[in-house]
């Protein structure tokens, strides 16, 4: 019921009937880039101050509560103090990639979430292989912060993105294979073909143990690769100050940290889809009243609120998990996720074959 | 072992031994060059068996730089003090323990520091606390710089 | 002036080094590692002391007792009464005299108070040194409440100069027994919430076991004491060696482990914190009444040689006092634990990876004022 297809389409047709189809499509891109790095932009303060906010309430203190009411406009004032900041240029390093790096990790996100969708018809491009395009570029952001390490010339740095590089080699894997598995059910990598299939049920709840299994391996493995704690080891604060971003400062280090942000936001936005529904309204099997109920919720807070659920629980495992060493965070992957991620597969395999799945 | 006892093993290791006066341990004042091989006794032998070493330290006094040990048995539970008096006051140099307590290794760097006491054979003597071109040795009483407040 | 060391080893020996210090979130102070790697695996440590090097011991020859006594709080800040303590029953024992049961009563009450205190703050920084960031909040939270006692007794909260020669500054608050057992039971309550956030948690377990072993005899040649010396089953606790102050009043039990690895060392002091509840439980009711302050005309040591041994949270902390018979000592020497504590870290962590080499000096809880005094 609430569908956004004719109100895009409306848009799509004004620009084409006004204008020739080369400037149309110029239009639509600018629009389109704007309305993300807007949307970019709020959506990353906003984390950052829903993280603060949590892990103020699980540290027992209050949190962000001086700049405007409950503090909402406290990450808005440290991002115009980051705006305002020196970049401060370190000697020896090389100059080219060391600017470069910051703006490949933002970008890496940006593109992401131009194909994930908020609600129906409410996604910039629905790409037929979807999740392989998200998988593919959600992953460059690491050559980002390979180069970031490289170039700062400072050894934290490079410990920090060879840790960083060889952990989302590794957790890229698992991400993969269990996105691998959901799709062998669903049959599409269109992320829209995917949220249709699950019309009649969550592929979470549908999907038997199987499903239930590659979820939980998805969030660890996704928030590995998003080097959040318990994976921080690429920033590593206790060890490495703070790993390949230790030199950057201003608005360079603000990158990668609203990327990191993002990229959380992507791993959840991800699950959401291809997990957990998208868009689509909570139901209960033949309990009509309260499905009625449920579609009147509009999509896009459907959409939102399980991204938000899920990245409670992967802000949960940051503050209060210690950090894992590398070697066993390497273990853990290749030893364990990999292995019963591949049976995982088979058996999923099987039962789509058998179509033993609801 | 008992107080007596001790000293009188110190005693048979070194007979020039003399004993000293404070009332905690029992102390035993020896020469430089006994230090060492009494050291080792006293760690190796199963009847004293010092193993902790817990204090090791010097004292600038009108005779000379004392070298104070302080040792006990993690075993026996018995305690002994050993000093060496350094009549040198310019230069002055003692044979190492560091051989016997891994510990001394560092009291004796700290002593080097602050005292200018040269430990023979110790394997890494360099200053510590201060910074590898300071002048002079703080500790010592005829120890001057600019900026010392007299009172 | 030399070329600076590091460079000419990474040249000459082609090492990777890479300094964990002396402005590092790792060492909590000014202290520095240089620390050679091999890829993640930490070949060998140098330790570089020195950098809060305040001159303690000579500037203490020119004070008298009662002046020098406010330094001794600058050297582990975290252990600031037993501090004080260990030079006020060393001039006491050298003047022959003894204080009354009163004061040992509360002398013991404040030590062990702030052995906790220290302990709280030890987890809550192990926890961050490990990536559990949670911690610190959750131990700062209850020491606090050991600070708030300190703060109306003595008047400041960190370094309080409260016990000196011959007694106490002043007499305990009138809420102070009420205060501390409040605390007792506040804290029973809470220890167990330490476990449940860190000590059973599987990734710290796995990050703690097996790392950093030091065996029994390395510890007591190493003159490795406190906590860090337990975990290997040296037992150096001077309140059970040499009882001092109401210790001799008390039952308790020296918690020791043979394992000898960081895991063990942390349970030493986490096992520590409910032993000192004990003592405190033990003692709270019971100050006898008695004078708060002996009647000294002049504090000064008579000619001789004196030496007093106590347990601070980290370990043992001697104070050797040559005194002429002035006013103030020919020569002071404080042999503090974390200075013999620091040297071992090179021979325990060689070949463990560089995030175990954080864990280690974690666990070894060096306080570095205390190192360069």
């Amino acid at each position: 019921m609430y569908d956004f297809s004719p109100f895009i389409d409306s848009i799509n047709s004004f620009f084409t009937s006004n204008f020739s189809p080369f400037w149309a499509s110029v239009l639509l891109m600018l629009l389109l880039g704007v309305a993300i790095l807007a949307f970019y932009a709020v959506l990353g303060l906003y984390l950052v101050y829903a993280e603060r906010k949590i892990c103020a309430r699980m540290q027992n203190r209050i949190g962000p509560n001086r700049v405007g009411p409950l503090g909402l406009f406290q990450t808005i004032a440290d991002l115009i103090k980051l705006l305002l900041k020196e970049l401060i240029y370190i000697r020896n390093a090389d100059g080219f990639l060391f600017n470069i790096a910051p703006f490949i990790v933002i970008v890496a996100s940006i593109m992401a979430i131009g194909s994930i969708p908020f609600a129906k018809g409410l996604q910039a491009i629905d790409l037929n292989i979807g999740v392989l395009y998200i998988l593919a570029i959600s992953s460059m952001g690491v050559i980002g912060v390979l180069i970031a390490g490289w170039a700062s010339n400072s050894k934290y740095s490079v410990i920090g993105a060879m840790r960083s590089g060889a952990q989302v080699i590794s957790y890229e894997l698992s991400v993969g294979l269990s996105l691998l598995c959901m799709i062998v059910f669903a049959g599409s990598m269109q992320l829209s073909d995917i949220i249709t299939s699950q019309q009649d049920g969550w592929w979470l709840f549908k999907g038997h143990i199987p499903a239930f299994i590659a979820f939980v391996i998805y969030l660890i493995a996704g928030t590995a690769e998003t080097n959040r704690g318990p994976f921080d080891l690429a920033e590593a604060e206790s060890e490495l100050t703070a790993g390949f971003h230790t030199e950057y400062s201003g608005i360079k280090f603000a990158f990668f940290f609203l990327a990191e942000y993002m990229n959380m936001f992507i791993i959840a936005a991800v699950a959401t889809t291809i997990f957990l529904g998208g868009w689509l309204p909570f139901h209960i099997y033949n309990f009509t009243a309260f499905n009625t109920v449920m579609d009147y919720i509009p999509p896009v807070f459907w959409f939102f609120g399980k991204t938000a659920f899920i990245i409670y629980v992967m802000m949960w495992f940051k503050w209060t998990f210690p950090r894992l060493r590398i070697d066993q965070l390497l273990a853990l992957e290749w030893k364990y996720l990999l292995p019963i991620n591949l049976l995982n597969l088979v058996l999923i395999s099987f039962l789509t074959l058998m179509k033993w799945h609801f | 072992m008992t107080r007596e006892e001790l000293t009188a093993f110190v005693l048979e290791q070194v007979p020039d031994m003399k004993a000293g006066t404070n009332k905690q341990f029992p102390e035993c004042i020896v020469n430089a060059e006994q230090i060492n091989p009494l050291a080792k006794a006293l760690k190796e032998n199963a009847i004293t068996k010092m193993d902790y070493l817990f204090c090791e330290t010097a004292a600038d006094r009108k005779d000379g730089f004392h070298m104070v040990y302080h040792l006990t048995s993690s075993v026996h539970k018995h305690n002994l003090m050993l000093k060496v008096i350094l009549t040198d006051k310019v230069n002055p140099s003692i044979p190492t323990v560091s051989d016997v307590w891994h510990a001394a290794e560092f009291y004796e760097r700290e002593i080097f520091d602050l005292f200018g006491i040269r430990f023979e054979n110790h394997p890494n003597l360099k200053r510590i606390f201060l910074e590898d071109d300071w002048i002079g040795y703080p500790l010592r009483k005829d120890y001057k710089d600019d900026f010392i407040l007299e009172r | 002036m030399e070329e600076t060391l590091v460079d000419i080893d990474f040249k000459e020996k082609e090492e990777y080094i890479i300094n964990m210090g002396p402005q590092h979130p790792s060492t909590h102070g000014v202290l520095r590692f240089e620390t050679c790697l091999q890829g993640e695996k930490v070949k060998y440590i140098i330790p570089h002391c020195g950098y809060i090097h305040r001159g303690i011991e000579k500037m203490s020859e020119s004070l008298t007792y009662p002046q020098l006594l406010h330094l001794t709080d600058r050297m582990d800040y975290l252990s600031a009464h037993i501090n004080n303590e260990a030079v006020a029953l060393c001039v006491e024992n050298a003047m022959e005299v003894e204080v009354s049961d009163r004061v040992k009563y509360i002398r013991t009450i404040l030590a062990e108070l702030s052995r906790i205190a220290s302990h709280q703050l030890w987890w809550s920084a192990f926890g961050m040194d490990l990536g559990a960031l949670t911690t610190f909040f959750y131990g700062l939270r209850d020491r606090e409440k050991i600070l708030d006692i300190f703060e109306e007794t003595t008047g400041s909260r960190l370094i309080q100069s409260f016990i000196t020669p011959g007694g106490l500054m002043a007499d305990i608050h009138p809420n102070f027994q009420r205060r501390v057992k409040e605390f007792i039971t506040y804290f029973r309550k809470k220890l167990p919430e330490y476990d449940q956030l860190l000590t059973g948690n599987v990734i710290f377990r796995e990050r703690t076991m097996g790392i950093g072993y030091m065996s029994k005899e390395d510890a007591i040649d190493f003159a490795v004491t406190g906590p860090s010396g337990r975990g290997s089953g040296f037992q150096c606790d001077v309140r059970k060696i040499a009882p001092y102050s109401a210790y001799p009043f008390v039952q308790f039990n020296e918690i020791t482990y043979t394992e000898g690895d960081t895991y063990h060392r942390y349970l030493v002091r986490m096992k520590e914190m409910w032993e000192s509840l004990n003592i405190l439980e033990q003692l709270v009711d019971n100050i006898p009444q008695g004078e708060i302050m002996l009647n000294l005309k002049a504090i000064k040591a008579p000619k001789g040689e004196y030496y007093q041994r106590v347990e601070t949270a980290r370990g043992e902390l001697g104070v050797y006092i040559v005194s002429d018979g002035a006013p103030s000592p020919a020569r002071i020497k404080y042999r503090s634990p974390n200075f013999s504590n620091l040297f071992i870290i090179n021979k325990i962590s060689a070949n463990h990876k560089i995030a175990d080499l954080v864990a280690i000096s974690g666990s070894l809880d060096l306080v570095i004022p205390d190192i360069d005094r």
